[in-house]
């Protein structure tokens, strides 16, 4: 009997990885796709395995990885690709040697992102073919028909997951792993791989060819199939919609796209003649509905199926409604919604990113901030972060604000990761321009929103390795800034008065508040605190630091034990002292 | 409800797909309890998908898992009032996602409160008739105080294995599976008190 194991769909990319052949993975960690390289860098020492500082790094990496030979994967989020996008663009006209497949995680719904997008139009955009699985199987099996469709074509592929493929969990039948026969060693050969113009245009051509030649893929390749059932309706879908439409339509004949792009013309012209309806059933953009509209073809899609949030068989009921005309039942609101407090996320008690938002809450400044846990300082009570707009964003932003001429002061927050992929630039740039903005980089240790994964300022590798661990300071100073301090967000009145005085100064600088994530350490930062019911006031001073340990209500506030992570931070913030260290340590 | 007897027989007639929901708070082990659902389903021979919420939402927000187990299973995901089963390991979360569950499915609570911030800082208030309003959403609820049973079992970590026990109370899955699933996804030194956890659970009235 075969080998079936209940696996994630990022699990199961990593599994396919690893009977591809592939000997290199790259990614930078995001949600939806961060599970895809930890399960990767398990067949170590088979496979080498990096966090990369960004994604255009890591992409890079693969790629070269790709040109002596080697097959290799990168990981990265939707908004990733962006920042991969230039080498995506071009490593399209200089082919790959060995198979190349970029795992790209859309998070349709925007569970965990600032944005949705539908990464396949970057395929159309960079022509190169793009995969779509919608289970856990197809995952595993897709990931090894892109290696090899990228070696036979010499073209970077993607695969597309989203985030109900990538953490859903189905069975997966597992294989052996083959590996390629190629000898590892780049091959001289400046008009293949050096686009200057000369040689870069007959390029351009050649990606067009290609792009006819895997066209004619598409229509045989096994991962489009048609499902003939009922003829009176068929539905072309991808990813994880089919799924969906399955459960709403199915006695529906179905035209699954696996492959979605190029197109497979022929098939799809076959499939519409054959029904008597046709309707496009996808999750975010209409790009396959506006190609069959191209094609002249008579179809559904985005007039009854909504684009945007994620599809839901929920969603494609009312869909079917619509489209038979029937009234289309109301989204409920859920059944004690009216009486029920929300529970957004929040930062974890003990998080050392409070104590710096605290202090700015005193602080009549503009605050950019940037992507990661600290985003939750956006929420009440902390309240202070005033924008985000992408990776690195947190400094650059704050320096467009200040050249502008904004009336306030302007601090830029950033985490340490952040700092790393995408914040040196923009520090630099402050130097050079001679921008006076106060950088405060939340140095945590860690890359912890996507769950604690190493970066260049830890000491540790992704392979497990001990090795240097660059130091922020270091990097500021560097980049020319000379106002660099390090300060401990857990003593308010140090941070606050370093804080004011760096604001006030003529000059840029950077302060990196430095305390490692208490989550990752599994440790509490300090002894349990308590409050002393006799001596409290009742100003709730305390309730401001949004701790999920301090509980309000009738009687005043106090401390669950179970959750006080001794960060202290309440103690200092109590003007009655009524609040002591006590309990275990 | 059906008798266990020849699963792949009774696969084969029905074909309908179970589908359970478990919700509670970020850091509750809510992921441990829905995967090893999971695999007692695929130790019975079904075909089995799972969701679960991962990133921003697991610090301290409301988690989600779901499970659905049958002779072909397509959506990962349970379609509102679909629910055979709904677990919580808090009660507001149980409210909050009262309306999955179908309208005879089986509801088993855990009593625990954790306060959310929003009602900390003085934004919001925790419905004082919460456990009342469970009584009126659910005809058939298992109510039970998971965390103290665990605690009593010297591990208050193990509560939602209390709760999985209360939930398979509706499921037609074997001990069995459900004891070789727990000794696959449990770590050996913790495997005893999950087991009697679990056990805790199952034969809760």
């Amino acid at each position: 009997m075969t080998l079936r194991r209940l696996m994630s769909g990022n699990e199961a990319l990593a599994r396919g990885a690893f009977e591809a052949g592939v000997t290199v993975g790259a990614g930078y960690p995001g949600t939806p796709s961060t599970e895809i390289l930890e399960n990767l860098v398990k067949y170590k020492p088979d496979v080498y395995c990096e966090w990369s500082p960004n994604e255009k790094v890591a992409f890079e990496v693969a790629a070269g990885a790709a040109l002596s030979g080697a097959r290799s994967i990168v990981t990265m989020k939707h908004v990733g690709l962006n920042v991969a996008a230039d080498p995506l663009m071009t490593l399209s006209y200089i082919s790959v040697e060995g198979g190349f497949v970029a795992c790209v995680a859309d998070d349709p719904g925007m569970h965990s992102s600032q944005n949705e997008q539908d990464t396949r139009n970057y395929a159309r955009f960079a022509k190169v073919p793009i995969f779509e699985p919608s289970d856990s199987q197809e995952a595993r099996d897709f990931l090894k028909l892109a290696i090899l469709v990228s070696e036979e074509f010499k073209t970077p592929v993607i695969l597309r997951t989203t985030t109900r493929v990538s953490h859903s969990r189905s069975l997966v039948e597992l294989g052996e792993r083959i590996l390629s026969e190629k000898k590892i060693g780049l091959v001289k050969d400046p008009p293949r791989f050096v686009p200057i113009p000369v040689w870069g245009r007959p390029m351009r051509q050649r990606v067009e060819d290609r792009l006819i030649r895997l066209q004619a893929l598409s229509e045989s390749s096994t991962a489009n199939r048609t499902e003939w059932r009922e003829r009176d309706l068929g539905i072309i879908t991808s990813s994880i919609a089919y799924q969906y439409a399955r459960e709403v339509w199915p006695q529906a004949s179905v035209l699954k796209l696996g492959m979605a792009y190029p197109f497979p013309d022929a098939l799809i012209r076959e499939f519409a003649a054959g029904v008597s309806n046709l309707l496009i059933v996808e999750e975010l953009d209409d790009f396959l509905e506006q190609h069959v509209r191209a094609l002249g073809l008579a179809c559904r899609g985005r007039d009854v199926v909504p684009g945007i949030m994620e599809l839901s068989v929920d969603r494609l009921l009312a869909a079917k409604a619509r489209m038979e005309g029937r009234p289309v039942p109301e989204e409920q609101p859920a059944m004690f919604s009216d009486r029920l407090p929300p529970r957004p996320p929040v930062l974890c008690p003990g998080c050392p990113h409070r104590g710096i938002f605290y202090a700015l809450g005193k602080e009549d400044v503009v605050v950019t901030g940037d992507i990661g846990c600290y985003s939750l300082g956006a929420f009440s009570p902390l309240d202070r972060m005033d924008s985000i707009l992408c990776m690195g964003a947190g400094i650059s932003m704050a320096h467009g604000l200040e050249k502008a001429g904004e009336p306030r002061k302007v601090v830029g927050i950033v985490g340490d990761s952040t700092f790393f992929h995408s914040g040196i630039t923009g520090l630099l740039d402050i130097a050079y321009n001679k921008g006076h903005s106060t950088i405060i980089v939340l140095d945590n240790r860690t890359t912890a929103m996507t769950g604690h994964q190493d970066h260049p300022g830890t000491g540790r590798t992704l392979m497990g390795e001990a090795t240097l661990a660059v130091k922020i300071e270091d990097i500021g100073r560097a980049c020319g800034i000379e106002r660099v301090c390090v300060i401990n967000p857990y003593d308010l009145d140090a941070s606050r008065k370093v804080i004011f005085d760096e604001i006030a100064a003529k000059e840029p600088s950077l302060i990196v508040s430095r305390a490692p994530c208490p989550l990752r350490e599994k440790k509490r930062v300090g002894p349990m605190r308590k409050i002393l019911a006799d001596e409290c006031k009742g100003c709730e001073l305390c309730l401001g630091l949004g701790c999920p340990a301090i509980e309000g209500g009738e009687g005043g506030p106090r401390i669950n034990e179970m959750l006080c992570a001794g960060c202290g931070l309440c103690q200092q913030v109590c003007p009655a002292g009524a609040i002591i260290g006590g309990g275990r340590a | 409800m059906s008798e266990v007897g020849n699963v792949a027989e009774q696969i084969a007639e029905t074909k309908e797909t179970k589908s359970i929901v478990i919700v509670g708070v970020g850091g509750q082990g809510i992921l441990l309890a829905s995967e090893i659902l999971a695999q007692t389903a695929m130790l019975e021979g079904y075909d089995v998908k799972t969701n679960e919420v991962h990133g921003m939402a697991q610090r301290g927000g409301s988690v989600m898992a779901m499970v659905r187990y049958g002779g072909e299973v397509h959506s990962p995901l349970v379609a509102r009032n679909e629910a055979h089963i709904l677990g919580a390991l808090e009660k507001i979360e149980a409210l909050r996602y009262a309306d999955y569950l179908r309208q005879d499915g089986l509801a088993a609570v855990s009593s625990q409160v954790i306060m959310p911030v929003t009602v900390s800082s003085g934004a919001a208030r925790y419905p004082e008739d919460a456990t009342e309003l469970l009584h009126q959403a659910f005809p058939r609820l298992v109510y039970i105080d998971a965390a103290k049973i665990a605690s009593d079992l010297g591990d208050i970590r193990a509560a939602n294995i209390v709760l999985l026990g209360a939930i398979s109370q509706g499921l037609d899955l074997s001990l069995e599976s459900w004891e070789k699933a727990i000794a696959l996804c449990v770590k050996e030194k913790f495997l005893e008190t999950n087991r009697r956890a679990f056990a805790a659970g199952r034969n809760y009235s």
